[in-house]
């Protein structure tokens, strides 16, 4: 998975692209979950996320407890369809800040 | 049938999966139908990969049955410690986040998408035997 990371005030935005499988999913944790030391705001750009696999699914779930923890935002934005079913299944949408 | 043979370890998942994809795409199936299964192997594979063998190493045997362009029988077969996924608790996807276990998502998701799955253990084997067949 890409991840392209950009910081303006307080406020993270994480560019993806690929897939967030098993493989990729430690990948993402390493780089997302430090973000929430500094933000008060982090946002997920999955536009080009055309794939999410219960590990995937783990890492927001932690990053969602990690922004509760420290009262910071977490927002996902442009889930495709075939991902939003995923989320559908396993309950995310009604856990996670989707748009 | 068609089969695939490989040592059951993670970092051979894209293996497994392509075998998958490649076949449902000659045979003319839906991406969204693709993308279910490479899924399902996913989820599966990698509990296997982790458990089954550990700490030792061992092989899955998949098998993939296209019978016509709706539908789907897929089959793991390991010989490793026996291990029944369908015992394993649901997890409450009701929950709130802070109240959410980490566990329990893999086999949710595969027995969600998939329309049966059975588990029996044979010979020796581990067998999981699913079956997924598209609304058109």
């Amino acid at each position: 998975v890409d991840v392209n990371i950009t910081r303006e005030g307080g406020e993270s935005k994480l560019v993806l692209k690929g897939r967030l499988d098993t493989v990729t999913a430690p990948q993402l944790q390493e780089e997302l979950l430090p973000e929430f030391k500094d933000a008060d705001r982090v946002i997920l750009d999955f536009a080009e996320i055309v794939y999410v696999s219960s590990a995937g699914l783990r890492v927001l779930l932690q990053a969602e407890k990690t922004a509760q923890a420290k009262g910071a935002e977490f927002k996902i934005t442009g889930v495709c369809p075939e991902v939003m079913e995923v989320f559908e299944m396993t309950g995310f949408t009604g856990m996670l800040n989707i748009e | 049938m068609h089969e695939l043979n490989i040592p059951a370890k993670t970092e051979r998942l894209y293996e497994a999966q392509a075998f998958a994809e490649n076949l449902m795409e000659e045979a003319g199936f839906s991406p969204r139908m693709k993308n279910s299964i490479s899924l399902v192997i996913e989820e599966i594979f990698v509990n296997i990969a982790a458990h089954a063998y550990s700490p030792a190493e061992g092989d899955v045997l998949i098998r993939l049955g296209l019978e016509d362009k709706n539908s789907v029988v897929l089959e793991f077969e390991d010989k490793g410690k026996p291990y029944n996924p369908l015992e394993e608790e649901s997890p409450d996807v009701g929950m709130p986040a802070e109240q959410r276990d980490i566990g329990g998502l893999g086999i949710f998701l595969y027995r969600s998408i998939m329309d049966e799955v059975e588990y029996k253990y044979e010979n020796g084997k581990n067998i999981l035997t699913l079956k997924k067949r598209e609304e058109r």
